[in-house]
């Protein structure tokens, strides 16, 4: 075997178990709810979610890995345990610095209008006021938010879902990043802006040493990726060079529909 | 964790046998395993607590993203009110208005105070900076999970950022607080400069009492129903509407030493010390000077202390 790349992400027997409160199931009776808490039970209202079952990779510099599956297969948890955002219920990821997860699912403070929301992404990605300064303009112009009037002056609830999402990958690809995670980021916005994200996350790859997609669109993933790995309800069911797994996971979607 | 984790441990596969049988390509013999592997090329666990000295940078780090947070938060507290910004000035001046009626006019609780408005005004502005500071606390890991799960920064920086906007709202009830005492009589005099050091302290409590029930809340939301009724309770034994040691002259001394030690007491006293002629040394509960550092440094140490060693744990909602 040649001597292969330094690895930069390895994920080993990962399983994440996220809790979500609120799943409407069981009766929601002060009473019920009473006699749950006398006879020790959990409530009902909340529900374990096994959504990453014992995931292993490694991933080397210089690798784009493209991540596809069905809705509800675990991809988006798996990166965010990647980035270290949802801690592994058992197993463990290792990085090579801090990862940095670009979703479009950022959300930001409804209240304040774009202009704040950009400051604060920027300070809490961890910038100076001087760089945030100085990435401000650049920022603004790439999501196109001002391309029809003034509209980074005013509160983000005022905008459309596709305007929202434009700002929210605007500001987290404004820095760059040693391990790049990338979720759907690139199926919002108008096709402008789709060839505008592109390009950019091109540049990031770049500088970045290893990076994943998250993306339905497998055209996508078939221009920015060697390796695929496709995960089905949480476990790895195919993990190699993108023609191939892509190929599979097509015929797949194909048989069930 | 609770019982319902151990229950989900159940159905996992075993893990002798980490790697899928149909992975691509099939791991060769001589390759090593995973951990192994990222120990070799020294990469580091992903979300994990930096140790106590780096966290503290880190957080130091973001001292402007906290300082920023604060002041959009309280910013937008108020976007979609007629008054707008004002109610920042009215709340404080409408509660006091309501104890001086239950408790002044209705009540009487001013037996042995001598200018009670000024007294019942600063221990309401002071007891309600802490109160307020608790109440936001309760949300400032549930209320931001989105924002928790979309970047990586020390946790810290959202309850600091609570405390902040509290402590915005707190300067500025002062200069109403100011402006009722010169009002009712009190003169200006050198000792309102002691107002500087105990609103420091005051605030390095504070923040330590929050990043503590920040840690709590994170992990049971039920907390949030039950602070305001904890909070109310503290109030009352906290000599805001009344002058304890007027309360406690026919109690045992036991009631009146736990009431002195009470920190919203120590520094409520401090405060009206500090602005009101009118409250004489003597009156101020005993080793005051040394009680008031003593809470804040415990509080303020410990409560982030607290917080850090939870800091890989609050994604998980």
């Amino acid at each position: 075997m040649a001597e292969q790349p330094t690895p930069t992400v390895v994920v080993d027997d990962v399983h994440v178990v996220y809790r979500v409160h609120g799943a409407g199931a069981g009766r929601s009776t002060p009473t019920a709810a009473f006699s749950r808490l006398v006879r020790r039970q959990r409530s009902p209202g909340m529900r374990e979610v096994h959504a990453v079952k014992g995931v292993t990779l490694v991933a080397r510099k210089g690798e784009a890995i493209g991540l596809i599956g069905s809705n509800g297969s675990g991809k988006s948890t798996l990166l965010r345990a990647i980035a270290g955002l949802l801690p592994p219920h058992r197993g463990t990821v290792y990085t090579n610095g801090q990862p940095s997860l670009l979703g479009v699912n950022a959300a930001l403070m409804n209240d304040l209008t774009g202009e704040r929301n950009v400051v604060l992404g920027c300070l809490a990605m961890g910038m100076t006021p001087a760089q945030v300064r100085q990435h401000y303009q650049q920022i603004v112009d790439f999501s196109g938010i001002n391309e029809r009037g003034d509209f980074i002056s005013l509160p983000m609830r005022t905008y459309s879902s596709g305007m929202a999402a434009r700002l929210r990958f605007a500001i987290a690809a404004a820095k760059s990043h040693d391990v790049l995670l990338i979720d759907e980021a690139l199926a919002t916005g108008d096709a402008a802006f789709q060839r505008r994200s592109e390009r950019r996350v091109r540049e990031l790859r770049r500088n970045a040493g290893t990076v994943f997609v998250v993306n339905h669109q497998t055209r996508t993933i078939r221009d920015m990726c060697e390796r695929t790995i496709w995960l089905e309800s949480g476990v790895v069911r195919m993990d190699g060079p993108t023609d191939e797994v892509v190929g599979a996971y097509e015929e797949f979607a194909r048989n069930r529909g | 964790m609770g019982e319902g984790v151990e229950t989900a441990a159940t159905d996992l596969p075993g893990s002798a046998s980490p790697v899928e049988p149909d992975r691509w390509p099939p791991p060769g013999p001589d390759e090593p395993r995973p951990a192994e592997l990222a120990r070799r090329y020294g990469l580091g666990v992903s979300g994990a607590r930096p140790g106590l000295g780096r966290y503290l940078r880190q957080v130091f780090g973001r001292r402007h993203f906290i300082v920023a947070f604060a002041s959009s938060k309280l910013a937008a507290q108020y976007t979609t009110a007629r008054l707008g910004q004002l109610w920042q000035v009215v709340t404080p001046l409408v509660n006091a208005a309501v104890y001086f009626l239950i408790f002044g006019v209705l009540l009487g609780t001013h037996r042995g105070i001598p200018n009670f408005i000024a007294y019942l005004c600063t221990g309401v502005f002071v007891f309600n900076f802490t109160q307020q500071a608790v109440q936001s606390a309760t949300r400032s890991i549930p209320g931001n999970l989105s924002l928790i799960r979309a970047l990586q920064f020390p946790r810290a920086c959202l309850p600091l950022a609570a405390t902040v906007t509290k402590l915005q709202q707190f300067a500025l009830s002062l200069l109403v607080l100011a402006g009722i005492v010169l009002l009712t009589g009190e003169p200006l005099t050198w000792r309102w400069l002691l107002v500087v050091p105990s609103v420091a302290l005051l605030a390095l409590f504070n923040a330590g009492l929050v990043l503590i029930v920040a840690r709590l809340a994170a992990k049971t939301t039920d907390l949030a129903q039950l602070v305001p009724f904890l909070t109310r309770i503290w109030m009352y034994g906290s000599g805001v509407f009344y002058a304890p040691q007027v309360v406690t002259r026919h109690l045992p001394h036991a009631v009146a030493a736990v009431l002195d030690a009470n920190p919203a007491y120590v520094f409520i006293s401090l405060m009206r010390y500090a602005l009101m002629d009118s409250v004489p040394a003597g009156s101020l509960p005993h080793h005051v000077w040394l009680a008031a550092p003593l809470w804040a440094l415990a509080a303020g140490v410990g409560g982030f202390v607290y917080f850090w060693h939870a800091e890989e744990e609050y994604g998980r909602g």
